[in-house]
Protein backbone atom coordinates (compact mmCIF):
# COMPACT_ATOMS: atom_id res chain seq x y z
CA UNK A 1 0.00 0.00 0.00
CA UNK A 2 1.43 3.54 -1.08
CA UNK A 3 0.01 6.02 1.47
CA UNK A 4 0.26 10.00 1.06
CA UNK A 5 -0.31 12.35 4.61
CA UNK A 6 -0.81 15.54 3.75
CA UNK A 7 0.55 17.87 5.92
CA UNK A 8 -0.05 21.35 7.12
CA UNK A 9 2.80 23.76 8.36
CA UNK A 10 0.43 25.84 10.96
CA UNK A 11 1.25 28.01 14.14
CA UNK A 12 1.62 25.84 17.09
CA UNK A 13 -1.36 26.20 19.20
CA UNK A 14 -0.29 28.71 22.33
CA UNK A 15 1.12 31.35 19.38
CA UNK A 16 -0.22 34.67 20.22
CA UNK A 17 -2.20 36.06 16.92
CA UNK A 18 -1.47 38.85 15.15
CA UNK A 19 -1.70 40.77 11.76
CA UNK A 20 0.72 42.82 9.95
CA UNK A 21 0.82 44.93 6.46
CA UNK A 22 -2.55 46.72 7.61
CA UNK A 23 -3.45 43.61 9.04
CA UNK A 24 -3.65 41.77 5.46
CA UNK A 25 -1.12 39.21 6.32
CA UNK A 26 -0.15 36.82 9.33
CA UNK A 27 2.24 37.89 11.64
CA UNK A 28 4.91 35.00 11.74
CA UNK A 29 7.28 36.59 13.79
CA UNK A 30 8.61 34.74 16.97
CA UNK A 31 5.85 32.05 16.13
CA UNK A 32 6.54 28.29 15.48
CA UNK A 33 5.54 26.16 13.51
CA UNK A 34 4.27 22.74 13.86
CA UNK A 35 2.75 19.54 12.11
CA UNK A 36 -1.16 20.64 12.07
CA UNK A 37 -2.48 18.38 14.94
CA UNK A 38 -5.20 16.44 13.16
CA UNK A 39 -2.47 15.32 10.37
CA UNK A 40 -0.13 14.10 12.98
CA UNK A 41 -3.00 12.06 14.10
CA UNK A 42 -3.36 11.07 10.63
CA UNK A 43 0.42 10.59 9.87
CA UNK A 44 0.84 8.26 13.23
CA UNK A 45 -2.09 6.20 11.68
CA UNK A 46 0.10 5.64 7.95
CA UNK A 47 3.13 4.66 10.38
CA UNK A 48 1.04 2.07 12.20
CA UNK A 49 0.13 0.56 8.42
CA UNK A 50 3.50 1.19 7.87
CA UNK A 51 4.71 -1.49 10.89
CA UNK A 52 1.69 -3.50 10.75
CA UNK A 53 0.46 -3.84 7.31
CA UNK A 54 3.42 -2.81 5.03
CA UNK A 55 3.30 0.72 3.36
CA UNK A 56 5.98 3.08 2.09
CA UNK A 57 4.44 6.59 3.50
CA UNK A 58 4.81 10.18 1.86
CA UNK A 59 4.22 12.91 3.19
CA UNK A 60 2.95 15.99 1.32
CA UNK A 61 2.73 20.32 1.99
CA UNK A 62 2.27 22.89 -0.38
CA UNK A 63 4.25 26.04 0.82
CA UNK A 64 7.65 27.41 0.46
CA UNK A 65 11.54 26.78 1.90
CA UNK A 66 10.00 27.84 5.25
CA UNK A 67 7.55 24.59 5.59
CA UNK A 68 10.68 22.25 5.69
CA UNK A 69 11.27 22.30 9.26
CA UNK A 70 7.82 20.56 9.58
CA UNK A 71 8.28 18.39 7.20
CA UNK A 72 11.50 17.25 8.24
CA UNK A 73 9.94 16.23 11.45
CA UNK A 74 7.46 14.32 9.67
CA UNK A 75 10.51 11.97 8.56
CA UNK A 76 11.77 11.47 11.68
CA UNK A 77 8.82 10.58 13.06
CA UNK A 78 9.17 8.15 10.05
CA UNK A 79 7.57 8.90 7.15
CA UNK A 80 9.97 7.73 3.99
CA UNK A 81 10.03 10.97 1.68
CA UNK A 82 8.60 14.25 1.59
CA UNK A 83 7.40 16.42 -1.49
CA UNK A 84 7.15 19.86 -0.90
CA UNK A 85 5.20 22.19 -3.73
CA UNK A 86 6.94 25.46 -3.80
CA UNK A 87 4.01 27.94 -3.85
CA UNK A 88 2.41 30.24 -0.98
CA UNK A 89 -0.58 27.76 0.72
CA UNK A 90 -3.23 30.89 -0.29
CA UNK A 91 -6.53 28.91 -0.45
CA UNK A 92 -7.96 25.37 0.30
CA UNK A 93 -9.06 25.12 -3.59
CA UNK A 94 -5.95 26.01 -4.83
CA UNK A 95 -3.83 23.66 -2.19
CA UNK A 96 -6.20 20.38 -3.07
CA UNK A 97 -5.46 20.91 -6.46
CA UNK A 98 -1.67 21.06 -5.92
CA UNK A 99 -2.33 17.76 -3.72
CA UNK A 100 -4.19 16.15 -6.38
CA UNK A 101 -1.66 16.86 -8.84
CA UNK A 102 0.79 14.49 -6.51
CA UNK A 103 -1.43 12.03 -6.01
CA UNK A 104 -2.02 11.60 -9.41
CA UNK A 105 1.71 11.35 -10.38
CA UNK A 106 2.69 8.88 -7.14
CA UNK A 107 -0.18 6.44 -7.48
CA UNK A 108 -1.08 6.56 -3.76
CA UNK A 109 -3.70 4.18 -2.56
CA UNK A 110 -4.42 5.86 0.63
CA UNK A 111 -4.87 10.20 1.07
CA UNK A 112 -4.67 10.96 4.57
CA UNK A 113 -5.42 14.50 5.67
CA UNK A 114 -6.86 16.49 8.93
CA UNK A 115 -10.21 16.99 9.39
CA UNK A 116 -9.37 20.68 9.20
CA UNK A 117 -5.82 22.71 10.08
CA UNK A 118 -6.03 25.37 13.13
CA UNK A 119 -5.09 28.05 11.21
CA UNK A 120 -7.67 28.92 8.72
CA UNK A 121 -9.70 26.28 9.83
CA UNK A 122 -10.52 25.16 6.16
CA UNK A 123 -11.88 21.50 6.41
CA UNK A 124 -11.86 21.52 2.85
CA UNK A 125 -8.91 20.05 1.31
CA UNK A 126 -8.81 16.43 1.48
CA UNK A 127 -12.65 16.45 0.31
CA UNK A 128 -11.85 18.93 -2.69
CA UNK A 129 -8.95 16.38 -3.31
CA UNK A 130 -11.00 13.34 -3.04
CA UNK A 131 -13.64 14.68 -5.69
CA UNK A 132 -10.72 16.18 -8.01
CA UNK A 133 -9.47 12.77 -8.04
CA UNK A 134 -12.92 10.75 -8.46
CA UNK A 135 -11.76 8.64 -4.91
CA UNK A 136 -13.74 7.77 -2.31
CA UNK A 137 -13.76 10.09 0.96
CA UNK A 138 -14.49 9.71 4.46
CA UNK A 139 -14.27 12.84 6.64
CA UNK A 140 -13.83 13.35 10.54
CA UNK A 141 -12.54 9.84 10.53
CA UNK A 142 -11.98 8.42 14.21
CA UNK A 143 -11.37 4.70 12.66
CA UNK A 144 -9.55 3.21 9.83
CA UNK A 145 -8.90 -0.52 9.14
CA UNK A 146 -7.88 -1.79 5.86
CA UNK A 147 -8.16 -5.56 4.60
CA UNK A 148 -6.71 -5.78 0.75
CA UNK A 149 -8.80 -3.03 -0.63
CA UNK A 150 -12.33 -3.05 1.66
CA UNK A 151 -11.72 -0.59 4.22
CA UNK A 152 -14.14 0.04 7.02
CA UNK A 153 -13.96 3.53 8.59
CA UNK A 154 -15.78 5.15 11.26
CA UNK A 155 -16.81 8.92 11.29
CA UNK A 156 -17.79 11.27 13.81
CA UNK A 157 -21.30 12.18 13.04
CA UNK A 158 -23.30 15.50 15.05
CA UNK A 159 -24.22 12.94 18.44
CA UNK A 160 -22.64 9.78 17.70
CA UNK A 161 -20.24 8.06 15.37
CA UNK A 162 -21.37 6.48 11.71
CA UNK A 163 -19.35 3.11 10.31
CA UNK A 164 -18.90 3.30 6.21
CA UNK A 165 -17.31 0.55 4.39
CA UNK A 166 -15.55 1.77 1.11
CA UNK A 167 -12.76 0.48 -0.75
CA UNK A 168 -9.27 1.87 -1.46
CA UNK A 169 -8.73 4.87 -3.87
CA UNK A 170 -9.74 6.55 -0.46
CA UNK A 171 -9.04 10.08 0.87
CA UNK A 172 -9.72 10.31 4.57
CA UNK A 173 -9.60 13.53 6.51
CA UNK A 174 -8.86 12.60 10.31
CA UNK A 175 -9.12 13.58 13.87
CA UNK A 176 -8.13 12.44 16.78
CA UNK A 177 -9.31 8.99 17.43
CA UNK A 178 -7.66 8.15 14.42
CA UNK A 179 -5.06 6.82 17.22
CA UNK A 180 -4.67 7.51 20.45
CA UNK A 181 -2.84 10.63 21.97
CA UNK A 182 -0.29 8.47 23.85
CA UNK A 183 0.57 6.67 20.21
CA UNK A 184 1.42 10.27 19.11
CA UNK A 185 5.45 9.89 18.53
CA UNK A 186 8.30 12.14 19.23
CA UNK A 187 10.86 11.87 17.31
CA UNK A 188 13.98 10.65 18.72
CA UNK A 189 17.83 11.66 18.03
CA UNK A 190 18.12 8.29 15.24
CA UNK A 191 14.97 9.54 13.53
CA UNK A 192 15.84 13.29 13.55
CA UNK A 193 19.08 11.88 11.82
CA UNK A 194 17.73 9.43 9.19
CA UNK A 195 15.56 12.19 8.31
CA UNK A 196 18.51 14.02 6.74
CA UNK A 197 18.91 11.74 4.56
CA UNK A 198 15.63 11.00 3.31
CA UNK A 199 14.71 12.67 0.21
CA UNK A 200 12.58 15.97 0.33
CA UNK A 201 11.91 16.57 -3.64
CA UNK A 202 10.57 20.45 -4.26
CA UNK A 203 8.25 20.63 -7.54
CA UNK A 204 6.55 23.62 -8.91
CA UNK A 205 3.05 23.91 -9.00
CA UNK A 206 0.39 23.65 -11.30
CA UNK A 207 -1.99 26.17 -12.23
CA UNK A 208 -4.96 26.20 -10.36
CA UNK A 209 -8.34 28.18 -9.13
CA UNK A 210 -7.65 30.62 -6.65
CA UNK A 211 -11.45 30.20 -5.49
CA UNK A 212 -11.13 32.91 -2.17
CA UNK A 213 -9.04 35.33 -1.28
CA UNK A 214 -8.74 36.87 2.96
CA UNK A 215 -8.32 40.05 2.49
CA UNK A 216 -8.66 41.19 5.66
CA UNK A 217 -7.98 40.01 9.67
CA UNK A 218 -8.87 41.30 12.60
CA UNK A 219 -9.36 40.21 16.36
CA UNK A 220 -12.55 39.63 18.35
CA UNK A 221 -12.96 42.62 20.71
CA UNK A 222 -11.50 42.32 24.28
CA UNK A 223 -13.56 40.17 26.83
CA UNK A 224 -14.70 42.39 29.32
CA UNK A 225 -14.65 41.52 33.35
CA UNK A 226 -15.96 38.42 34.32
CA UNK A 227 -18.96 38.79 36.87
CA UNK A 228 -17.96 36.53 40.09
CA UNK A 229 -20.33 35.71 42.49
CA UNK A 230 -20.13 34.20 45.53
CA UNK A 231 -23.94 32.49 45.68
CA UNK A 232 -25.31 30.04 43.69
CA UNK A 233 -28.71 31.99 43.93
CA UNK A 234 -26.92 35.08 42.98
CA UNK A 235 -25.77 32.85 39.65
CA UNK A 236 -29.38 31.54 38.46
CA UNK A 237 -30.86 35.22 39.10
CA UNK A 238 -27.65 36.85 36.62
CA UNK A 239 -28.18 33.91 34.27
CA UNK A 240 -32.02 34.56 34.16
CA UNK A 241 -32.62 38.29 34.49
CA UNK A 242 -29.49 39.12 33.12
CA UNK A 243 -28.16 36.89 30.17
CA UNK A 244 -31.37 35.82 29.94
CA UNK A 245 -29.88 31.96 28.93
CA UNK A 246 -32.45 30.01 31.15
CA UNK B 1 -29.82 33.54 -9.97
CA UNK B 2 -31.35 32.57 -6.53
CA UNK B 3 -29.85 31.32 -3.52
CA UNK B 4 -30.13 27.73 -2.99
CA UNK B 5 -30.60 26.73 0.72
CA UNK B 6 -29.10 23.26 2.00
CA UNK B 7 -31.49 22.28 4.74
CA UNK B 8 -30.80 19.45 7.27
CA UNK B 9 -34.05 17.11 8.13
CA UNK B 10 -33.90 13.97 10.32
CA UNK B 11 -36.91 11.03 10.99
CA UNK B 12 -39.03 13.59 8.69
CA UNK B 13 -38.36 16.56 10.61
CA UNK B 14 -36.02 19.51 9.99
CA UNK B 15 -32.87 19.80 12.54
CA UNK B 16 -32.97 23.27 14.58
CA UNK B 17 -30.00 24.06 12.59
CA UNK B 18 -32.20 23.90 8.81
CA UNK B 19 -34.04 27.35 10.18
CA UNK B 20 -31.21 29.17 10.94
CA UNK B 21 -29.68 28.84 7.62
CA UNK B 22 -33.01 29.45 5.72
CA UNK B 23 -32.94 32.79 7.49
CA UNK B 24 -29.42 32.88 6.29
CA UNK B 25 -30.32 32.64 2.70
CA UNK B 26 -33.03 34.79 2.97
CA UNK B 27 -30.93 37.58 3.88
CA UNK B 28 -28.35 36.78 0.98
CA UNK B 29 -31.23 36.49 -1.29
CA UNK B 30 -32.49 39.82 0.03
CA UNK B 31 -28.87 41.83 -0.23
CA UNK B 32 -28.82 40.44 -4.25
CA UNK B 33 -32.48 41.48 -4.81
CA UNK B 34 -33.71 37.71 -5.57
CA UNK B 35 -35.44 34.67 -3.86
CA UNK B 36 -34.39 31.51 -1.82
CA UNK B 37 -34.73 28.39 -2.72
CA UNK B 38 -34.79 25.56 0.00
CA UNK B 39 -33.27 21.90 -1.31
CA UNK B 40 -35.27 19.95 2.09
CA UNK B 41 -34.43 15.84 1.68
CA UNK B 42 -37.00 13.13 2.97
CA UNK B 43 -38.26 15.65 4.93
CA UNK B 44 -42.19 15.81 5.87
CA UNK B 45 -42.44 19.47 7.20
CA UNK B 46 -41.87 21.99 4.38
CA UNK B 47 -43.95 24.74 5.05
CA UNK B 48 -42.20 25.71 8.02
CA UNK B 49 -39.84 26.92 5.64
CA UNK B 50 -42.08 30.15 5.15
CA UNK B 51 -41.76 31.54 8.03
CA UNK B 52 -37.76 32.01 7.55
CA UNK B 53 -38.46 33.53 4.56
CA UNK B 54 -38.09 30.72 1.59
CA UNK B 55 -40.36 31.22 -1.21
CA UNK B 56 -39.39 27.74 -3.14
CA UNK B 57 -39.04 24.16 -1.49
CA UNK B 58 -37.29 21.51 -3.75
CA UNK B 59 -38.90 18.61 -2.03
CA UNK B 60 -37.04 15.42 -2.45
CA UNK B 61 -37.86 12.30 -1.33
CA UNK B 62 -35.30 9.31 -1.94
CA UNK B 63 -34.73 6.55 -0.02
CA UNK B 64 -31.16 6.39 -1.77
CA UNK B 65 -30.68 9.20 0.92
CA UNK B 66 -31.87 7.80 4.02
CA UNK B 67 -29.17 7.55 5.80
CA UNK B 68 -26.92 10.60 4.95
CA UNK B 69 -24.42 10.26 1.99
CA UNK B 70 -22.19 12.87 1.32
CA UNK B 71 -21.85 12.22 -2.54
CA UNK B 72 -25.59 11.81 -3.04
CA UNK B 73 -26.37 15.37 -1.51
CA UNK B 74 -24.10 17.23 -3.19
CA UNK B 75 -25.17 15.77 -6.53
CA UNK B 76 -28.76 16.66 -5.58
CA UNK B 77 -27.25 20.39 -3.94
CA UNK B 78 -25.61 20.70 -7.46
CA UNK B 79 -28.14 19.37 -9.91
CA UNK B 80 -30.99 21.87 -7.54
CA UNK B 81 -28.58 24.72 -8.26
CA UNK B 82 -28.38 24.14 -12.34
CA UNK B 83 -32.20 23.65 -12.04
CA UNK B 84 -32.63 27.20 -10.75
CA UNK B 85 -29.68 28.62 -12.22
CA UNK B 86 -28.43 29.75 -8.64
CA UNK B 87 -25.06 31.08 -7.79
CA UNK B 88 -24.97 31.12 -4.05
CA UNK B 89 -25.41 27.35 -1.84
CA UNK B 90 -26.15 28.19 1.93
CA UNK B 91 -25.23 25.12 4.37
CA UNK B 92 -24.76 24.72 8.10
CA UNK B 93 -21.69 24.05 10.30
CA UNK B 94 -23.29 20.72 11.28
CA UNK B 95 -20.65 17.45 10.14
CA UNK B 96 -22.73 16.27 7.44
CA UNK B 97 -22.90 19.87 6.17
CA UNK B 98 -18.96 19.95 6.40
CA UNK B 99 -18.35 16.47 4.77
CA UNK B 100 -20.74 17.23 2.12
CA UNK B 101 -19.44 20.69 1.24
CA UNK B 102 -16.27 20.17 -0.47
CA UNK B 103 -17.51 17.48 -2.86
CA UNK B 104 -19.81 20.36 -3.86
CA UNK B 105 -16.94 22.55 -3.97
CA UNK B 106 -14.88 20.55 -6.25
CA UNK B 107 -17.88 19.77 -8.77
CA UNK B 108 -19.49 23.20 -9.25
CA UNK B 109 -15.62 24.51 -9.37
CA UNK B 110 -17.12 26.74 -6.28
CA UNK B 111 -14.60 28.12 -3.39
CA UNK B 112 -16.56 27.53 0.11
CA UNK B 113 -16.03 29.71 3.18
CA UNK B 114 -16.87 27.65 6.25
CA UNK B 115 -17.39 29.07 10.09
CA UNK B 116 -19.41 32.29 8.47
CA UNK B 117 -20.35 34.29 11.60
CA UNK B 118 -22.35 37.59 10.10
CA UNK B 119 -24.26 38.25 6.91
CA UNK B 120 -22.34 39.05 4.00
CA UNK B 121 -20.64 42.39 4.11
CA UNK B 122 -21.28 42.76 0.11
CA UNK B 123 -22.55 40.90 -2.56
CA UNK B 124 -20.17 42.75 -5.46
CA UNK B 125 -17.45 41.67 -4.86
CA UNK B 126 -19.00 38.40 -2.74
CA UNK B 127 -17.38 39.09 0.79
CA UNK B 128 -17.56 37.71 4.25
CA UNK B 129 -16.68 37.57 7.92
CA UNK B 130 -15.57 34.22 9.48
CA UNK B 131 -13.38 32.89 12.06
CA UNK B 132 -10.01 31.56 11.80
CA UNK B 133 -6.91 31.00 13.87
CA UNK B 134 -9.29 28.21 15.82
CA UNK B 135 -11.68 31.26 16.87
CA UNK B 136 -8.45 33.78 17.87
CA UNK B 137 -9.31 35.92 14.72
CA UNK B 138 -11.66 36.87 12.14
CA UNK B 139 -10.79 36.44 8.38
CA UNK B 140 -12.86 38.86 5.94
CA UNK B 141 -12.31 36.60 2.31
CA UNK B 142 -13.58 37.32 -0.89
CA UNK B 143 -14.89 34.36 -2.76
CA UNK B 144 -13.63 34.80 -6.49
CA UNK B 145 -15.74 32.04 -8.03
CA UNK B 146 -18.82 32.77 -10.39
CA UNK B 147 -20.45 30.11 -7.61
CA UNK B 148 -20.24 30.35 -4.00
CA UNK B 149 -20.63 28.10 -0.92
CA UNK B 150 -21.67 29.61 1.98
CA UNK B 151 -20.73 27.87 5.40
CA UNK B 152 -22.98 29.02 8.58
CA UNK B 153 -21.71 29.00 11.94
CA UNK B 154 -24.00 27.70 14.51
CA UNK B 155 -26.05 30.03 16.55
CA UNK B 156 -23.93 32.90 14.32
CA UNK B 157 -26.96 34.72 12.69
CA UNK B 158 -29.93 32.93 14.64
CA UNK B 159 -33.27 32.38 13.08
CA UNK B 160 -35.15 35.44 12.00
CA UNK B 161 -39.35 35.39 10.89
CA UNK B 162 -39.96 36.64 7.81
CA UNK B 163 -42.96 34.92 6.78
CA UNK B 164 -43.12 34.08 2.76
CA UNK B 165 -45.70 32.11 1.50
CA UNK B 166 -43.42 28.90 0.34
CA UNK B 167 -44.44 27.03 -2.88
CA UNK B 168 -43.54 23.00 -2.70
CA UNK B 169 -41.87 21.46 -5.79
CA UNK B 170 -41.11 17.79 -5.81
CA UNK B 171 -37.78 17.34 -7.20
CA UNK B 172 -37.39 14.07 -8.54
CA UNK B 173 -34.01 13.33 -9.73
CA UNK B 174 -32.13 10.00 -10.47
CA UNK B 175 -28.88 9.83 -8.39
CA UNK B 176 -26.06 8.65 -11.52
CA UNK B 177 -23.56 8.53 -9.45
CA UNK B 178 -22.05 5.02 -7.65
CA UNK B 179 -22.23 5.59 -3.96
CA UNK B 180 -19.44 3.33 -2.74
CA UNK B 181 -19.09 4.41 0.57
CA UNK B 182 -21.85 3.07 2.41
CA UNK B 183 -22.96 3.71 6.16
CA UNK B 184 -23.52 0.10 7.44
CA UNK B 185 -24.08 1.48 11.14
CA UNK B 186 -25.22 4.44 13.19
CA UNK B 187 -24.36 4.78 17.07
CA UNK B 188 -26.15 7.93 18.50
CA UNK B 189 -27.79 9.14 21.49
CA UNK B 190 -31.36 9.32 20.68
CA UNK B 191 -33.32 11.66 22.69
CA UNK B 192 -30.68 14.05 23.83
CA UNK B 193 -29.13 17.51 22.97
CA UNK B 194 -26.12 17.10 20.98
CA UNK B 195 -22.94 19.29 21.36
CA UNK B 196 -23.53 20.63 18.08
CA UNK B 197 -26.75 22.07 18.41
CA UNK B 198 -27.93 22.66 21.92
CA UNK B 199 -28.49 25.76 23.39
CA UNK B 200 -26.77 25.07 26.29
CA UNK B 201 -23.72 22.41 27.02
CA UNK B 202 -22.88 21.53 30.89
CA UNK B 203 -19.06 20.07 30.20
CA UNK B 204 -16.53 19.48 32.96
CA UNK B 205 -12.76 18.60 33.35
CA UNK B 206 -10.57 16.94 35.05
CA UNK B 207 -11.05 18.68 38.40
CA UNK B 208 -13.96 16.13 38.65
CA UNK B 209 -11.41 13.63 39.65
CA UNK B 210 -13.11 10.18 38.10
CA UNK B 211 -15.78 8.84 35.72
CA UNK B 212 -17.70 8.38 38.99
CA UNK B 213 -18.82 11.71 39.54
CA UNK B 214 -20.53 12.66 36.22
CA UNK B 215 -23.65 11.71 37.89
CA UNK B 216 -24.02 15.27 38.98
CA UNK B 217 -22.92 16.94 35.75
CA UNK B 218 -25.69 14.38 33.89
CA UNK B 219 -28.12 15.92 36.28
CA UNK B 220 -27.33 19.25 35.79
CA UNK B 221 -27.60 18.81 32.31
CA UNK B 222 -31.02 17.24 32.65
CA UNK B 223 -32.27 19.86 34.46
CA UNK B 224 -30.99 22.53 32.01
CA UNK B 225 -32.04 20.75 28.66
CA UNK B 226 -28.20 20.61 28.22
CA UNK B 227 -25.72 18.77 26.29
CA UNK B 228 -22.89 16.85 27.90
CA UNK B 229 -19.03 17.58 27.40
CA UNK B 230 -15.46 17.35 28.70
CA UNK B 231 -12.24 18.42 28.48
CA UNK B 232 -9.44 16.67 26.20
CA UNK B 233 -7.17 14.60 29.04
CA UNK B 234 -11.00 13.54 30.51
CA UNK B 235 -12.35 11.65 26.79
CA UNK B 236 -8.21 10.79 26.92
CA UNK B 237 -8.59 8.96 30.08
CA UNK B 238 -11.57 7.00 29.21
CA UNK B 239 -13.89 8.88 31.41
CA UNK B 240 -16.29 10.07 28.44
CA UNK B 241 -16.17 9.40 25.04
CA UNK B 242 -14.02 10.99 22.40
CA UNK B 243 -17.42 12.51 20.85
CA UNK B 244 -18.15 14.60 24.01
CA UNK B 245 -14.42 16.25 23.64
CA UNK B 246 -14.47 20.15 23.07
CA UNK B 247 -11.54 22.11 21.97
CA UNK B 248 -9.40 22.83 19.20
CA UNK B 249 -8.63 19.14 18.36
CA UNK B 250 -12.39 17.79 19.28
CA UNK B 251 -15.78 19.58 18.83
CA UNK B 252 -16.81 22.68 18.32
CA UNK B 253 -19.34 24.15 20.83
CA UNK B 254 -21.42 27.79 20.01
CA UNK B 255 -24.38 27.30 22.36
CA UNK B 256 -26.02 30.00 24.11
CA UNK B 257 -24.44 29.39 27.45
CA UNK B 258 -21.56 27.10 28.13
CA UNK B 259 -21.03 26.04 31.76
CA UNK B 260 -17.20 24.94 32.39
CA UNK B 261 -16.58 22.91 35.84
CA UNK B 262 -13.73 21.88 37.15
CA UNK B 263 -11.77 22.45 33.55
CA UNK B 264 -8.42 25.09 33.68
CA UNK B 265 -9.51 26.92 30.48
CA UNK B 266 -5.84 26.24 28.57
CA UNK B 267 -5.96 28.32 25.31
CA UNK B 268 -6.56 24.52 23.30
CA UNK B 269 -10.04 24.21 25.03
CA UNK B 270 -10.92 28.09 24.78
CA UNK B 271 -10.42 27.79 21.64
CA UNK B 272 -13.84 25.38 20.56
CA UNK B 273 -16.06 27.43 23.34
CA UNK B 274 -15.23 30.75 22.41
CA UNK B 275 -18.06 31.24 20.06
CA UNK B 276 -20.57 30.31 22.86
CA UNK B 277 -22.19 33.53 23.59
CA UNK B 278 -22.54 33.01 27.91
CA UNK B 279 -19.62 31.01 29.30
CA UNK B 280 -19.80 30.48 33.08
CA UNK B 281 -17.11 28.68 35.15
CA UNK B 282 -17.12 26.86 38.18
CA UNK B 283 -13.22 25.82 39.98
CA UNK B 284 -11.56 25.80 42.55
CA UNK B 285 -8.43 27.58 41.78
CA UNK B 286 -9.23 31.48 41.11
CA UNK B 287 -6.05 31.90 39.21
CA UNK B 288 -7.32 29.17 36.47
CA UNK B 289 -7.49 30.87 32.70
CA UNK B 290 -10.85 29.69 32.57
CA UNK B 291 -11.89 33.01 34.81
CA UNK B 292 -10.26 35.47 32.30
CA UNK B 293 -12.56 34.21 29.13
CA UNK B 294 -15.59 33.56 31.10
CA UNK B 295 -18.52 35.84 31.68
CA UNK B 296 -19.51 34.74 35.10
CA UNK B 297 -17.46 32.47 37.70
CA UNK B 298 -18.00 30.96 41.13
CA UNK B 299 -14.36 30.31 42.83
CA UNK B 300 -15.52 26.91 44.46
CA UNK B 301 -15.49 23.18 45.31
CA UNK B 302 -17.38 21.66 42.00
CA UNK B 303 -18.59 18.85 44.28
CA UNK B 304 -20.22 21.50 46.72
CA UNK B 305 -21.25 24.15 44.10
CA UNK B 306 -23.10 21.65 41.45
CA UNK B 307 -25.30 19.85 43.32
CA UNK B 308 -26.41 23.39 45.54
CA UNK B 309 -26.92 24.44 41.68
CA UNK B 310 -29.07 21.60 40.91
CA UNK B 311 -31.68 21.89 43.45
CA UNK B 312 -31.99 25.81 42.71
CA UNK B 313 -32.12 25.11 39.10
CA UNK B 314 -35.03 22.79 39.83
CA UNK B 315 -36.87 25.59 41.88
CA UNK B 316 -36.29 27.78 39.82
CA UNK B 317 -37.85 25.81 37.06
CA UNK B 318 -40.82 24.95 39.13
CA UNK B 319 -41.70 28.83 39.64
CA UNK B 320 -41.09 29.50 36.20
CA UNK B 321 -42.76 26.84 34.34
C1 LIG C 1 -2.02 20.26 20.31
C2 LIG C 1 -2.93 20.25 21.50
C3 LIG C 1 -4.30 20.22 21.31
C4 LIG C 1 -5.17 20.21 22.42
N1 LIG C 1 -6.51 20.19 22.20
C5 LIG C 1 -7.37 20.27 23.25
C6 LIG C 1 -8.77 20.31 23.06
O1 LIG C 1 -9.28 20.25 21.93
N2 LIG C 1 -9.57 20.39 24.16
C7 LIG C 1 -9.08 20.43 25.42
O2 LIG C 1 -9.87 20.49 26.37
N3 LIG C 1 -7.76 20.38 25.64
C8 LIG C 1 -6.89 20.28 24.59
N4 LIG C 1 -5.55 20.21 24.83
C9 LIG C 1 -5.11 20.05 26.22
C10 LIG C 1 -5.10 21.35 27.00
O3 LIG C 1 -3.85 21.98 26.80
C11 LIG C 1 -5.28 21.08 28.51
O4 LIG C 1 -4.35 20.13 28.94
C12 LIG C 1 -6.67 20.59 28.90
O5 LIG C 1 -7.68 21.39 28.33
C13 LIG C 1 -6.81 20.58 30.41
O6 LIG C 1 -8.00 19.94 30.77
P1 LIG C 1 -8.68 20.19 32.19
O7 LIG C 1 -8.90 21.63 32.34
O8 LIG C 1 -9.85 19.28 32.31
O9 LIG C 1 -7.60 19.62 33.23
P2 LIG C 1 -6.57 20.35 34.19
O10 LIG C 1 -5.64 21.21 33.43
O11 LIG C 1 -6.04 19.28 35.03
O12 LIG C 1 -7.46 21.30 35.06
C14 LIG C 1 -8.41 20.88 35.97
C15 LIG C 1 -9.05 22.11 36.61
O13 LIG C 1 -9.97 21.68 37.55
C16 LIG C 1 -9.87 22.48 38.72
N5 LIG C 1 -10.35 21.68 39.84
C17 LIG C 1 -9.74 20.65 40.46
N6 LIG C 1 -10.50 20.17 41.46
C18 LIG C 1 -11.62 20.92 41.48
C19 LIG C 1 -12.80 20.93 42.27
N7 LIG C 1 -12.98 20.06 43.27
N8 LIG C 1 -13.74 21.86 42.03
C20 LIG C 1 -13.58 22.76 41.04
N9 LIG C 1 -12.51 22.80 40.25
C21 LIG C 1 -11.54 21.88 40.46
C22 LIG C 1 -8.41 22.85 38.79
O14 LIG C 1 -8.24 24.03 39.52
C23 LIG C 1 -8.04 23.01 37.33
O15 LIG C 1 -8.25 24.35 36.91
C24 LIG C 1 -4.66 20.22 23.74
C25 LIG C 1 -3.28 20.25 23.92
C26 LIG C 1 -2.42 20.28 22.83
C27 LIG C 1 -0.95 20.34 23.08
Amino acid sequence: MKILVCISNVPDTTSKINFTDGDTKFDTNGVQFVINPNDEFGLTRAMWFKEKQGATVHVATVGDASVEPTMRKALAIGADEAIRVNAVPTDGFFVAQQLAEIVKNGGYDLVIGGRESIDYNGGMVPGILASLLDMNFVNTCVKLEIDGDNVTAVREIDGGKETLSTSLPLVVGGQKGLVEESDLKIPNMRGIMMARQKKLSVVEPVEGIKATEDVKFDKPAPKGEIKLVETVDELVSLLHNEAKVI
Amino acid sequence: MSVIVYTESENGKFKKNAFEVASYASEVARQMGTTATAVSINCMENALLGTYGISKVLNVQNEKMKPFNAKAAAEVVSKALEAEGASVVVISSSSDAKYMAPLLSARLKAGYVPNIVAAPESTTPFKIKRTAFSNKGFAHTEIKTDIKILGVSNNAFGTVETPTDASIEDFSISLDAEFKTKSTDIDKVVGKATIADADIVVSAGRGLKGPENWGMIEDLADVLGAATACSKPVSDLGWRPHGEHVGQTGKPVASNLYIAIGISGAIQHLAGVSSSKTKVVINNDPEAPFFKAADYGIVGDAFEVVPELIEKLKEFKAQNS
